[in-house]
This record gives C-alpha cells, structure tokens and sequence, in this order.
C-alpha cells in the first residue's frame, strides 16, 4: 500500500506467517508414479545430493564450497561495521538513541534487549530499509549515506528476516539461487541469447546453490516449495538464501524462534560452522542461553538505548542488564 | 505477497500434470509429438472440422485474431503473471504498435513514409522493427515514473495511460485521422499471382485454401513460437527468477541483491514490445486502424485471457486468449448446436456478461487459473529433478519418516 520505495514495513515483523507445516508433508504418503518430482511439481521427494554431486557428501568440500571468496578491507578483528552516533526516529517515537558499537571481522555478535528494543531497528538501519534521522552506518570503510538496499546487499551485508519472508513459490534451491544472483551480471540480452556468461553463472548458481542447502542442512529439500517446507527448514533455508549473496556479514534475526532445545542446539551448530567459514554474525536473539553459548562479544539494547557491550560472561553479570532484561521472565520464547 | 492459499501437496494443476507427462517424454519423442500438433493447429483452417468451425465469420479470420491475441497474452502475461505488476492500460501498447504501422505506411497520414524511404512492397516489413522499438519506449516512458508506485497504484495509472492513448488517437484528427482512422495500412506483399493480385497477406485474398486469415495466422505462430523462445530463456534466468521475486515479495527481493526497479522496467518493456509486435500485425491485417479498437474493454479482455489460462504459465495464456477470441465467435450466426436450436448471435452479444461471470466463478474456485503450472526457473535445474526422481524410484514408496524430516 506504500507510494515509496522504502515500505517501512519491509523489515517489520507483521507479514504473514510461515505457510507449510510437518503436518502437509505427511498427507502425500501415497506417491502414485505420476506424482514422481520433475520441472516443479509440488515434490514431496528428497534429493539425494550425493547422488547429483559426489563432492556434496563430503562436509568438508561443502564447506569450502560455501566459503567467501571475496576481498575484505577489514583485517580479522578490526571493525568491519560501525555503528556511529544511530539515531531512528518513528515520529515521536525513538526506536533508536544514539547507538554506536562495532562489529569486528570474524565474530559473533550477540544483540539483545527486551521486546521493542529496537534491535529489528538496528538490522534496518544497517540493510539500507530505514535512513537513520541522524548518525551514520560504516561497512568496511564506507559510510552507506543513501546506498540502495540492493547495493548494500552486493556490498556485504545479508540478513534473515524476523517472521519469514521467503519466496513462496519458489522451489528451496530456487530461492538460494535468487541470492546467487546477486553476485551474477546476466541481464535481458545475455538471458535472451544463452551467452556464455549466463551459461557459466546458470551453472555456478545451480553448484553454490546446492552447496549451500547442504551447508545449512536441507539439500534433500532442494526440489520442494518453499511453502511446503516444515517451518525449521524454512528458517534454514532463509539462512541459506542470505549466505548465497557472499556476505562479508550477516545478520540472523531471531533465527531460533519458535525452535525445540533440540533444533536450537542444531542451530548452534550451524551458526558456529558459519563463522568457521570465514563469515561474520550479528545475531539477534531471544533465548540467553543461546545467546551466551555462541557469542564472542554482546551488545543490549534498552528502549533504543546501548545500555552494555562486552563478553557474554561481563554482560551478564551486569546489574543494569539483569535489571532490564535478564530479570524479566522470558516470555518470548516460552 | 501472494495471496494465494489453495495449493496442497497432492494437488496437481493441469498444467502441472501435463508438464509432468511432457517432461517425462525424450526429446525426440517432444518433437515427434510437438512438431505434428503444431501443424495440426495451423492446417486448421484450411481442414475446416465440422462444428468447430465458425460459421458466422471467416474461420481462419478467427485463428489469425486468435493469434494476435496470443501474442498479446504472452507479453501481458510477462508484467502481470511474472512481475506481478497489475497494468489495465496494455492496449496502450498493442494501439501504438498498430497506429506506429499506420502512420509510417497510410496513405491517410501525414507521416506516410512509403513515398519516400518506404519501399512500397516492404513498407510493412520495415515499419514493424520501428513499431516494436517505439512500443518499448513507450514502455519505458510509462514505466520510469510508475513503476515506484505499487499494486492498486501502478494499476490505476496504467489504465489512465490505455485511455490517453485511445483519447490521442481519437482527438489528433491531423495526424491519426481521429474516428476516421487510418485506411489502406501497409502489408506484406508475398506471393503475388494471377489469382492473388495483391498476395497472400492481402485483406482482399480470400482466394482458399491460404486465404489471408490463413497467411496471417501461420504468420503469427512463427512469431509466437519465437516470443516463447525468448520469453522462455527469460524465465529461466536471473531475469525470470528477479520478476517472480519481486511478484512474491519485492521489499524482501530488494534486500536480497535484486536490482528491482531495474527488472521491472525490463518487465515492462518486453511486455510492451511484444504488444507492439501484436498491434504491427494487426494492423497489416486489417489494413485500417480506428481509436475504438483500443478501448478500456479490450484491455480488460486481455488480462482475462491471462487470469483464465493461469498468471505465469505462458502455454496456459495461450489457452486464455483462444478461449476469449474463439468462443464468442463460435456463437455468432448459429441457429443451432448439436440439434438444439439456439440463438448464437444474442450469445455472442452477452460475451462481457459470460466472461465478467466466469472470471468471478474461477477467481472464487480456482485463483490459479484454469491451467495452473509453476514455472521452472534454473536453465540447468534439469538434473536436480532428474535426481529427485532417481531417488524417489529408490524409495518406490517413501515412508512417513522420510517426509517428515528423518535423517536422509
Ligand atoms: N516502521 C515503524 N514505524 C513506527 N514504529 C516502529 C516501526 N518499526 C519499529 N517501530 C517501533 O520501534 C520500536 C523498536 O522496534 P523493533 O522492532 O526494533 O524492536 P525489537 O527489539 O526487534 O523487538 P522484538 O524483540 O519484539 O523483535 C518498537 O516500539 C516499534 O513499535
Ligand atoms: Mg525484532
């Protein structure tokens, strides 16, 4: 309903919620041989990725695969994004009050706060979907002013969205594919006449793509539609999509809502091996025991406000941090 | 965001399911299958079956229209059905590309060219680049400043943009000769003969078995198989994958590295030169343009082929325009149907009423369309179906804790 580019509402959390459940999966037990997977028909079946490629049996090749391959002003442990002097305005509203930290290469942040805290903000103004009132974002050097959202992407910076915004219609590997894109130069001409870039970068998107589902976990999933995926698998594959673009950094909104301890571990897991390849997180997250066991570096946000930052062990001991959030029972992810 | 809530598991479109059996057939069996069928389509005028031709107008007048609106199907089918950009004005589009041919090729105009670099035997020929060119820039005029705004927005220009172009057609009386039209348009002049003075294209030529319906209607299967090739390529590109982004969700598209105000201008344009494409050949055919052509209705006819056949399957909207174009013409003049009499002509009449109700039935029962099929994205995703089928033949039957989500 928005005249404006920038729909406020596009990094907000009140879209419409995941569309597939287990439940959906289960009801096509029956599989009459004309129900067998090809050219997009909604397939229940799993790919055997092995099958397609030997290599993506091997973790470790996955791995390598998925890896970022491109050159990062920031050396390891130098700030990679500065948040400086972040002020977000919603009318009377301040969602965000001079907030500044650093993100440094090659660690986990943990941000946290209360609900309406801002921290969903803080992601915005980082992706380019809000403008700060005032104060500036820097990404490796560059301070992004008025960057479009899509250049900021192809600049470094990915992210999953808080309530799932995957493309729905599309198959798993389909929408990984989408972020391979934004690392890809086909445009009409090239698509129209099958030139030999568009055929080399069809190839790589297929081959990254399906790395990737493997890397996050869902490769068997490849074929099916993205709204029939059970709902970790959708959170997954949305981690997935983000990775394809070759962040230098990526931002993971509350990744583990809505998980069992069981898939929060798995997701543990996963956000460590991230880091492992090279990436950088800046993790939004709900559930402290999480947040404590992945994190190298915390940052809580109070009504807009930094109000700590430092190691997971000193935050929180930190009486203002116990005050404002450790102290309140943790209803969200009850 | 999609509105679209129906799909389940086990349900399979009919497009779905005849792309499953197309699919599962080698290539020298598609082309064993597809070539003779395609033939068969284009003899049909000149085999003329019995009931399905129609009686009160020229049978193979028909299928060329038929074409023409096929054409303008696919292309419209590119914004609506791919980019999810809702335009009501695309016969602005299929008006400038005929009113471009006439104006460069009447004799009516002002700007008639075939006097001077205009060859008369190829007047035609050379105005339909320059109609399809002018056309996407048309396209792109719209396109720059509207596609900003979204959904209700962008459809609300666009048909005021249908209306100026009809409203300019009917008042620059100087130059498009107004309600008067433009008469004696240019057209191919091939195979001229003793019976066929002025060829085979020529609206005069009824001279069987290729009359000129027939000529223009082969024409136009070329250059939809043609539109489909590239169309096709699209589809399965980064460019094709960049509209079905922006149509499922283009705020989330945008942050995901698609360019989206660029690809949807690229939408925009392709639509509109496939549209100029269907106005140049139009115009040849009729050889005579006139503003009422071009009105609100039609382009609303338009877009019902598209919703009939199922947004975004290309073979489905071809179903769509030939469902639009045929039926009400298959009721014109009949006085009887199998026996029962009835009166065709009052039916052909009420065709806004049929379609206005059978759009409201379909978009309560079936929002996907009469053939719904999802569109394959990935040039290459060929061989990852491939080995989900190798492993769905190694299950034979997949028990439940496979599909629930157990270890593979
Ligand atoms: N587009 C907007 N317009 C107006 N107010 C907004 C907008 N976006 C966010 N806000 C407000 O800004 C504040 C911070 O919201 P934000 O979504 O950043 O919180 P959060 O820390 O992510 O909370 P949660 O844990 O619930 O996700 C809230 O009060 C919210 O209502
Ligand atoms: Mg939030």
């Amino acid at each position: 309903m928005s005249t404006t580019p920038h729909d406020p509402a596009a990094g907000s959390e009140h879209g419409d919620q995941h569309l597939g459940t287990d439940e959906e999966l289960v009801t096509s037990d029956t599989m009459p041989e004309e129900f067998l997977p090809d050219g997009g028909v909604i397939e229940t079946v799993a790919v055997d990725v092995a099958d397609l490629h030997p290599e993506l049996a091997d973790a470790e090749q996955v791995a390598e695969l998925v890896a970022p391959d491109r050159t990062i002003r920031a050396k390891v442990g130098e700030p990679l994004l500065q948040m400086q002097q972040v002020t977000m305005k919603f009318g009377g509203l301040t969602a965000l009050d001079d907030v500044t930290f650093d993100i440094r290469r090659g660690e986990i942040l943990g941000l946290i706060g209360p609900n309406g805290a801002g921290k969903t903000t803080c992601f915005n103004t980082m992706t380019g979907v809000y403008r700060p009132t005032t104060g500036q974002v820097v990404f490796d050097g560059r301070p992004l002013g008025r960057t479009k959202r899509n250049e900021i992407t192809r600049l470094g910076i990915a992210r999953t969205f808080q309530n799932i915004r995957l493309f729905s219609d599309m198959t798993a590997l389909e929408n990984v594919v989408v972020g391979t894109d934004a690392r890809h130069r086909t445009s009409v001409p090239g698509a129209i006449f099958r030139s030999r870039r568009h055929r080399a970068e069809e190839r790589d998107a297929l081959d990254r793509g399906m790395a990737l589902l493997e890397f996050v976990g869902i490769g068997r999933r490849a074929t099916q539609q993205a709204r029939n995926l059970p709902y970790g698998d959708q959170r997954r594959l949305e981690i997935a999509r983000a990775l394809a673009t070759e962040p230098k950094l990526l931002c993971l909104d509350e990744p583990a809502a809505g998980f069992n301890p069981a898939e929060k571990e798995d997701l543990k897991g996963l956000i460590r091996k991230i880091r492992d390849d090279g990436y950088t997180v800046l993790l939004i997250e709900h559930d402290m025991r999480l947040v404590m066991g992945v994190t190298d570096r915390v940052v809580v946000l109070e009504f807009g406000r930094k109000i700590a930052e430092g190691l997971p062990a000193e935050v929180s001991a930190d009486p203002a941090v116990i005050a404002a959030y450790l102290g309140v029972p943790d209803d969200a992810t009850a | 965001m999609s509105t679209e809530t129906t799909s389940t598991v086990a349900h399979l479109g009919i497009g779905d399911r005849f792309r499953l059996w197309w699919d599962a057939l080698a290539r020298p069996t598609q082309w064993a299958v597809g070539v003779p069928f395609i033939v068969l389509i284009a003899l049909l005028p000149i085999i003329k079956p019995p009931v399905l031709t129609t009686v009160g107008t020229d049978f193979a007048g028909v299928l060329a229209q038929f074409g023409m609106y096929a054409l303008l199907a696919i292309g419209l089918n590119v914004v609506v059905g791919q980019a999810g950009l809702l335009d009501l004005g695309y016969v602005g589009f299929y008006a400038i590309g005929a009113y471009t041919v006439g104006l460069l090729t009447s004799p009516d105009s002002p700007w008639n060219q075939t006097d001077s670099w205009l060859s008369q035997k190829w007047a035609w020929l050379f105005a339909l680049p320059i109609a399809i060119a002018i056309t996407a820039i048309s396209g792109l005029i719209l396109g720059s400043p509207t596609l900003r705004l979204r959904g209700d927005y962008l459809a609300i220009v666009t048909l005021g943009f249908g209306e100026i172009v009809r409203l300019l057609a009917d008042n620059l009386t100087t130059i498009t000769g107004g309600g008067r039209g433009l008469s004696r348009i240019a057209y191919p002049i091939v195979g001229v003969s003793e019976s066929r003075p002025t060829g085979y294209f020529s609206a005069g030529n009824n001279q069987a078995p290729i009359t000129s319906g027939v000529a223009w209607f082969w024409l136009s299967i070329v250059l939809i198989i043609v539109v489909l090739l590239v169309v096709g390529n699209l589809q399965r590109s980064r460019v094709g994958r960049a509209w079905v982004a922006i149509r499922e969700d283009e705020d989330a598209a945008e942050i995901m590295g698609v360019p989206t105000f660029k690809f949807k201008l690229w939408a925009f344009l392709i639509g509109a030169s496939i549209g100029g494409l269907s106005g140049a050949l139009y115009a040849g055919q009729v050889q005579f343009v006139i503003p009422t052509t071009f009105n609100i209705i039609n382009s609303t006819l338009f877009l019902v082929a598209v919703v009939l056949g199922g947004q975004g399957n290309k073979l489905g909207v071809i179903l769509g325009a030939f469902v639009i174009v045929y039926l009400p013409n298959f009721f014109l003049g009949r006085t009887e149907l199998f026996g029962i009499p009835i009166n065709g002509n009052e039916i052909a009449n009420y065709k806004y009423l049929f379609f206005g109700l059978a759009l409201i039935v379909l978009l309560i029962f079936r929002p996907q369309g009469l053939f719904p099929a999802r569109q394959k994205l990935l040039a290459y995703g060929r061989e990852v179906y491939v080995a989900a089928r190798r492993a769905a033949l190694a299950l034979t039957r997949p028990t439940s804790d496979e599909t629930t989500g157990g270890s593979r």
